[in-house]
């Protein structure tokens, strides 16, 4: 048994890592423009909204948000449904209540069901759970400007049906051009049209997995846009004191540097 | 050797007097605050303030992370969305914590790269310097398993892949792993003692910080000449250093400032770009991810560990004279522990009686090769075992012991060093020709 | 000292208060988040208001509810009830404080101080004795009202509370408070 469990270690260290890379590597992922890139970009509220119906409409069938409160999705920051919405969305739930010990209404306060099934991973955290970009050639230089690519993987993998199918071990396979290792068991989501979106906005297949890959993103990470703005308020607050540090170092060593004072 | 000379604090009124006879705290953070530094010491001299801060950014925002942590296998990784989602600043703690060990580890690999390049190591500061790789492998013991607590796909695979290697040791090796994972694989038990010593370690490297600083405070700081201060009189010491207070803290906390201003962008905009998505996936035991790397800062030695393979001659000979105790697997555990021992050694392996680099004109090159060889190592380290990268890795390995087995002592024999000056005096003076007359 | 060398001076400690200044004020920027997540954290906040249907609940009868960790009684009163309670003179309680979290200030302890509705029909208090701090069993003490509902008696210490939660006999030194409810459509009411 330990020494099983210690060559499969060293196994995976030393092998699996070249087997990832020799079964295919990462699919093909392609960037896109979402509005909460960037230091100073923000969700869109109306796309996490229009995400948030792709979800529930499409997505929530087999997959779950186990993490994510629902109260959250009234959120500044985030989908921002007003209140009474938010309820309304909540109560359409029913979930396991320990205390009662029987299903009942589900609340502001719980939490998105898990999955249905046992298959389907839960989508909390799967924007920041995969990365599209890497390289090249492990620098990580792709990451540094084009992001994780989480959402873009998400994007990526909606859109990247082939058509093509195969059945392997009684388990029907899709090709997909961003999964890794190219045959995916998920079927095909979306098709374009899935859902109608109440702003008019098209509802495209490509608009449809954005908007679901920007909902996700913010499941993911709730948090995002207080998380930039505490990071720019630092930048500013601690470029101010470096300055400032500057000069006064550079003041306090003026006499021993033999230099004049400005 | 005595230390400099220099002025000690005095108590002047009655209060100062009465608690000096009792307790000297005042004159000995006088000492330490105003000490005598050269005063040529250059940018590459910050990291130690920079380190010190590291070290009570990450216990600070540990301490607050655990009010919210549960660590249990069915609830650390909930217990961590929750303080990603629920607690006040929750998420810009955590972040903070997380990519601190990345600015702790950034700065201690420049601080030990300095000290390798300006002989820091070199008597009298051996102590200095073997306390402060002491240290280094707390941090690596405190941040593989501070790696461990999220409960992620990386956590529990990195945990299995690290303790293995104990696993490797010949004959007492499975007794050994399974003692220190307390069952037959990684779980509650182990989640829990890690977090324990998480907790625990921070605190030992905090008390080995002191005990390092209070080495180099005996001594006297190295600086870039390598040259001594002089410690004739009082005078002569004066002219060759400056008060630590206000001048190099000030230059420090300058320093700190700009690092800070990086350090929060990253923090801000890009925080999980050091990091690994599979992290985000709960932990299960079942499924291993196709790609388990250990975080950028142990990438060198991960390398390392990898590059002795089998087929490699050193490791078919080791093999062979051992009556194969030592296989592939555990010549790979002894490459990498040994990579730092090497490292650890340097004052004794380094036969110049030049200290610094800068007067070393064989030396330079070979030390700028280390710092590529580190580089590329990480690199290495993080692609997959196959060639070229396991050639690449081996070469690397093969070339970080020979610079500290084979060049460092045989250089020492023969390069012939360039002149030196006299004194930091003249070195400063020689960057600041005014620095000698008053400045107005 | 000349002019120059006092502008000079002058002009050198400003610096330095500046940079002393903005280095006071980085750190206690950075103070503030390690004291505020000590505070409820969101989950914890988002329970500090409920929901509680009380559709199911016919006259004379009440539910119990956990809010905030603490029991509230939510009371649908019989027009007996509401005659009794609001038939009682203020000078006859030891506590003629309404003690209802919905009225700002002090007012008298009279019932429809302190029922949620006009009517009278609803009750919300907390199912606290302000005695100790045990739970008070209903329908029961020197209290009840003419049917055998209404009123609450503490076990612990022998406290009697009126049908409108008021104390009457007993060591608990105030009526049973009244937290702060609103009705939000026909049938629920919302606490907190």
């Amino acid at each position: 048994m330990f020494k099983k469990l210690a060559i499969s270690a060293v196994a995976a260290l030393t092998l699996s890592t070249g087997a990832a890379v020799a079964a295919g590597g990462a699919g093909k992922v392609k960037d896109v423009d979402f509005s909460f890139e960037g230091p100073f970009g923000s969700f869109d509220q109306n796309q996490l909204q229009r995400g948030l119906q792709v979800y529930t409409e499409v997505c929530a069938a087999c997959h779950g948000l186990k993490y994510v409160p629902l109260r959250t999705l009234s959120d500044e920051g985030g989908p921002h449904l007003p209140e009474d919405q938010m309820r309304a969305y909540a109560a359409q739930f029913e979930v396991y209540d320990e205390e009662l010990d029987e299903f009942r209404t589900a609340k502001p306060t719980d939490h998105f069901p898990e999955s249905n099934m046992e298959t389907a991973p839960d989508l909390s955290l799967m924007a920041k759970a995969r990365a599209g970009f890497s390289g090249p050639y492990g620098t990580g230089l792709n990451q540094l400007f084009k992001g994780m690519g989480g959402p873009e993987y998400i994007v990526s993998l909606l859109e990247g049906y082939t058509g093509e199918t195969k059945t392997q071990a009684g388990v029907t396979l899709y090709e997909n051009t961003a999964f890794p290792g190219g045959w995916i068991s998920m079927a095909p989501a979306l098709y374009g049209e899935d859902v109608e979106y109440a702003d008019g906005h098209s509802n495209s297949l490509k608009h449809e997995a954005e908007d679901v890959a920007a909902f996700l993103m913010w499941a993911a990470e709730p948090k995002m846009m207080a998380r930039k703005q505490a990071g720019l308020t630092g930048v500013i607050f601690l470029t101010v004191l470096t300055v400032l540090l500057y000069l006064t170092n550079k003041r306090i060593w003026a006499p021993i540097k033999g230099k004049k004072t400005s | 050797m005595s230390g400099i000379p220099h002025d000690h604090y005095e108590p002047k009124t009655g209060g100062e007097k009465w608690l000096h006879s009792r307790l000297p705290i005042v004159g000995l953070l006088y000492d330490t605050i105003m000490i005598p530094t050269p005063k040529n010491l250059n940018w590459m001299w910050i990291w130690g303030i920079v380190l010190t801060f590291c070290l009570a950014l990450q216990i600070i925002t540990g301490i607050i992370l655990v009010m919210h942590y549960t660590p249990h296998v069915d609830l650390a990784f909930a217990s961590v969305e929750h303080i990603m989602r629920n607690v006040n600043g929750g998420h810009m703690i955590r972040y903070l914590h997380m990519n601190g060990a990345s600015l702790f580890f950034l700065a201690v690999y420049l601080h030990i790269f300095r000290g390798l390049y300006y002989g820091s190591y070199k008597a009298p500061r051996e102590v200095t310097w073997i306390i402060g790789m002491l240290i280094y492998l707390m941090m690596m013991g405190t941040a593989f398993m501070g790696y461990v607590l999220p409960w992620g796909q990386m956590s529990f695979w990195g945990a299995t892949v690290i303790t293995g290697l104990f696993g490797a040791i010949p004959f007492i090796g499975e007794p050994i792993q399974t003692w220190l994972l307390g069952g037959p694989a990684v779980d509650n038990a182990t989640l829990n003692r890690f977090f324990s010593l998480h907790y625990l370690l921070p605190f030992v490297i905090a008390a080995l910080v002191a005990v390092h600083i209070w080495a180099f405070h005996t001594t006297g700081n190295n600086n870039p000449t390598g040259v001594e201060v002089r410690r004739g009189s009082k005078a002569e010491a004066e002219k060759d250093t400056v008060p630590f207070w206000p001048y190099f803290v000030i230059k420090d906390l300058f320093a700190l400032a700009l690092i800070m201003v990086i350090f929060f962008a990253v923090v801000g905009f890009m925080p999980n770009y050091l990091g690994h998505p599979d992290n985000y996936i709960e932990a299960n035991p079942l499924v291993t991810p196709a790609h388990i790397v250990p975080e950028w800062y142990f990438l060198p030695f991960y390398a390392i560990l990898r590059a002795f393979t089998s087929d490699v001659w050193v490791v078919m000979f080791a093999s062979w004279i051992t009556g194969g105790i030592i296989d592939a697997k555990f010549f790979g555990v002894l490459a990498m522990f040994g990579a730092i021992i090497v490292m650890a050694l340097a004052p004794w392996l380094d036969t110049s009686s030049v200290r610094s680099g800068r007067y070393r004109p064989m030396f330079k090159w070979w030390f700028a090769l280390l710092v590529v060889d580190f580089m590329v190592l990480m690199w290495a380290g993080a692609m997959p075992a196959e060639p070229p990268y396991s050639t690449i890795s081996l070469i690397g390995s093969t070339y970080w012991f020979a610079y500290f087995l084979v060049i460092l002592p045989l250089l020492g024999v023969i390069e012939k060093p360039q002149a030196q000056p006299e004194t930091i005096e003249d070195d400063f003076a020689s960057h600041y020709p005014k620095s000698g007359t008053p400045a107005e | 000292m000349s002019h120059a060398e006092d502008h000079e001076g002058t002009r050198r400690d400003f610096l330095y208060y500046a940079t002393a200044g903005a280095g006071a004020v980085t750190a206690g920027a950075a103070v503030w988040p390690l004291v505020d997540q000590m505070n409820p954290s969101a989950d914890v906040q988002a329970l500090s208001s409920i929901r509680v249907d009380v559709a199911s609940i016919s006259e004379g009868t009440q539910i119990t509810v956990k809010w905030l960790g603490k029991p509230v009684f939510i009371r649908r009163r019989t027009p007996a009830e509401i005659e009794e309670a609001r038939s009682v003179a203020l000078d006859d309680l030891p506590d003629p404080i309404a003690r209802n979290n919905n009225i700002d200030g002090e007012v008298p302890a009279t019932d429809e101080n302190r029922a949620l509705d006009e009517s009278g029909e609803w009750l919300v208090q907390m199912g606290v004795c302000t005695h100790l701090g045990c739970v008070p069993l209903n329908d029961a003490g020197d209290y009840v009202g003419p049917e055998g509902v209404g009123g609450w008696f503490c076990p612990c210490h022998g406290s009697h509370y009126d049908s409108s939660g008021r104390i009457r006999k007993g060591p608990a030194p105030e009526n049973l408070p009244v937290p702060v409810a609103e009705f939000v459509d026909e049938s629920t009411i919302k606490l907190g």
